[in-house]
């Protein structure tokens, strides 16, 4: 017995509440892999990034009620093409704003963690004139909902192991396509050595620019993900920006896997703790280790062994 | 004499900015306003504290603090906590079960004073408080992150994560803090009750006082050798730290002094408005108190205290009427000060406004002494 529970409700507890932490960890993840691209190839910090995220929330929510509306018999097909257009248009939007404000700032990047946090507050207000205050959902097609129950005891949510599922191959492609394409090449080039890379013949301007809008359109689909387990609304994005850049650094900025691991233990650390103190103390918990081990070891879990 | 002239009031220019922003805090504002609307200036300017924290500490130093809101709640809430305290007397308190602990106390079925309160039934312990427990804290994070050479965004955002750790700590310990309401209903300070009308223009003008004082401070700070370093610092670190200085020490230095100046701040806002809550601590009042600054000039410490009455003006006034349209505002000010005003109020007042008020007191003062002005004008092309 420990506080209270047998030792099976126990292990029942820990797999229920792991994989609660598990929707947390695509969240987090998704929104950290954008963020770790940007901050490790133009040493920028969009605060803006968690609005970002609520575009790609909303366009899931207006294509869910377009197809209600008007083609009910696409409900169950929706949510994938939905996912597409929560990238595209979260991609359009941050190769704009990189155009527009991000890149004339690169050579300041606390200027621009000032400039990006106005750009976060616009971006909320818009969201509340056209959405409104309150929160909204999609409706979710009816192969999300439900559960599956392993034991009797055990009950996992579909749409958790969906959402899974989506960050696996998320996650995938995005290392693939660092290791494995032209793009990535090019990108890997500018974050080791701009100049160099510059002198090379790359365009590191079109290369920055692309990295942005890829980094907001994962975050975008991040917003598809945080659908299936919240409700959206215009400062939805807002609440995870801190959280995120801690998984950043906690992973040690320049590597991705270092992203994946502190993902992970961070949202598991969140998400078990959650059950046995109040929510806010599991979080304060959370928040105050990773700060202690940063303080201790400031270039995070995985550090890259390049000298800056 | 000279050199209280030249590095206290930052020579000619200086003392006449110091000057017109005394004329303003101590006989403009108090004859046109109302006690009401005088209250609320007071506020506007205990926040001119933290905006000037931030110019030391942001502006010259170049080290972005999006934390500060931590040690204005710190201040306030140890001012608070005294307040309290005093205002939860057995006598006042005897219809609650456990007589003589605050009322959120007994709300929250806590019998006993928490031993972290008990020393602040002291007036000097609290206002000794308000300098050590930040300075200590600001110490603390500073070290470990200064010493280990981490700066920048890293610790802009780690500040901001320890401002966002409190406020959740603060809402979600209720028994302890007061929770999301704050510590309210504060009645006297040492048997003074501060609720009326007199105490309140005393406040105010204790407030004024306190506020040029720290600006003199700065001024001082910033014309030693001290300011030239944290100058040179926030420029080219790595070549201040070839010449042998330990960068950290300074950063330090700097950081704590920045987090004393805003809990000033804090202890008198608690002092004027009679609460303190989280929501003057967290991440979005720490990130507007750069804006303050920046607004007002982020190397310009009178500057900062008119952005920060004119930023806080703005807000009570749009947020009232037209509160989708303030925030857009507020939005565009952060990408405005940082795209094309660098140098904020201060920066336009020294492009536009500066040459025809030099050409005027030049004129001025020649008649008197031709050859001082010209030395001193010679004399603050240097300290700048």
């Amino acid at each position: 017995m420990l506080f209270g529970y047998s030792f099976s409700d126990l292990g029942s507890i820990l797999v229920m509440q792991g994989f609660s932490g598990l929707s947390l960890f695509s969240v987090l993840l998704l929104m950290a892999l954008g963020l770790a691209i940007i901050f490790g190839q133009m040493g920028v910090i969009n605060m803006a990034h968690g609005e970002f995220m609520t575009i790609g929330a909303y366009s899931i929510y207006v294509i869910s009620k377009i197809t209600e509306q008007y083609f009910p018999g696409f409900m169950a097909y929706y949510f994938v093409v939905a996912i597409i257009a929560a990238f595209v248009i979260a991609f359009t939007v941050g190769y704009f704003v990189e155009f527009l404000l991000i890149r004339h700032l690169y050579r300041r990047p606390l200027d621009t963690l000032l400039a990006t946090w106005g750009l976060s507050l616009i971006m909320q207000q818009i969201f509340r004139s056209v959405f409104g205050g309150r929160e909204v959902s999609p409706t979710l097609p009816d192969w999300l909902m439900g559960s599956w129950s392993p034991t009797p005891s055990i009950d996992i949510p579909i749409n958790g192991l969906f959402v899974m599922l989506i960050t696996l191959v998320v996650t995938a492609v995005v290392i693939l396509a660092l290791h494995k394409s032209r793009w990535g090449l090019k990108v890997r080039a500018t974050t080791q050595n701009r100049l160099m890379a510059g002198a090379v013949g790359i365009n590191t301007q079109k290369v920055d620019r692309m990295t942005f809008a890829v980094g907001c359109g994962v975050a975008g689909i991040a917003g598809a993900a945080f659908t299936t387990i919240a409700s959206t609304g215009p400062t939805s994005g807002s609440t995870y920006i801190v959280d995120t850049f801690l998984v950043v650094v906690f992973g040690g900025a320049a590597s991705l896997l270092g992203t994946v691991a502190s993902a992970f233990t961070i949202s598991q650390a969140q998400s078990i703790l959650t059950f046995f103190m109040t929510n806010a103390m599991g979080k304060v918990v959370t928040l105050l280790a990773i700060i202690v081990i940063l303080m201790l070891r400031p270039e995070g879990l995985f550090s890259s062994k390049v000298r800056k | 004499m000279n050199t209280f002239y030249d590095r206290w009031l930052g020579g000619r220019q200086g003392a006449i900015g110091l000057l017109l922003l005394a004329l303003l805090i101590f006989i403009i504002l108090p004859v046109f306003l109302d006690i009401y609307r005088l209250n609320n200036v007071g506020k506007y300017l205990t926040y001119a504290f933290a905006a000037v924290s931030l110019v030391m500490l942001w502006g010259h130093a170049g080290i972005l603090s999006l934390g500060q809101g931590i040690f204005f709640g710190v201040g306030g809430y140890c001012m608070a906590m005294y307040l309290k305290l005093e205002a939860s007397d057995p006598a006042s308190t005897a219809r609650q079960t456990t007589p003589g602990i605050p009322d959120f106390m007994d709300w929250n079925q806590i019998t006993q004073l928490p031993l972290f309160w008990e020393p602040f039934h002291s007036l000097p312990f609290t206002i000794l408080a308000i300098f050590v427990v930040p300075a200590v804290l600001a110490y603390i994070v500073g070290a470990a992150m200064f010493k280990r050479r981490v700066g920048g965004v890293y610790f802009a955002i780690i500040t901001q994560a320890i401002a966002a750790i409190l406020t959740i700590l603060v809402v979600g310990q209720q028994g302890y803090t007061g929770g999301i309401n704050g510590i309210t209903d504060l009645k006297t300070l040492h048997g003074w009750n501060i609720n009326t009308d007199s105490a309140k223009y005393i406040l105010y003008y204790i407030n004024g006082v306190l506020l040029v004082g720290v600006i003199l401070l700065c001024r001082y700070i910033l014309s030693s050798k001290l300011g030239r370093l944290l100058l040179a610092m926030r420029d080219k670190e790595d070549r201040v730290r070839f010449s042998g200085y330990d960068v950290s020490n300074f950063k330090i230095f700097v950081f704590s002094l920045s987090a004393i100046i805003s809990a000033i701040g804090g202890a008198m806002f608690t002092l004027q408005v009679g609460f303190m809550s989280p929501t003057f601590v967290g991440i979005v009042p720490s990130i507007e108190m750069v804006i303050l600054a920046a607004v007002g000039g982020r190397l310009s410490l009178i500057g900062a205290v008119y952005g920060a009455l004119l930023v806080n003006y703005g807000k009570s006034a749009f947020s009232e009427s037209f509160p989708a349209l303030w925030l857009f505002l507020m939005g565009g000010m952060f990408i405005g000060v940082v795209m094309f005003f660098p140098n904020g109020l201060a920066g336009l007042y020294q492009t536009y406004l500066k040459p025809s008020v030099d050409r005027f007191l030049d004129k001025f003062t020649r008649k008197s002494s031709a050859v001082k002005s010209a030395a001193l004008s010679e004399k603050k092309e240097v300290a700048e």
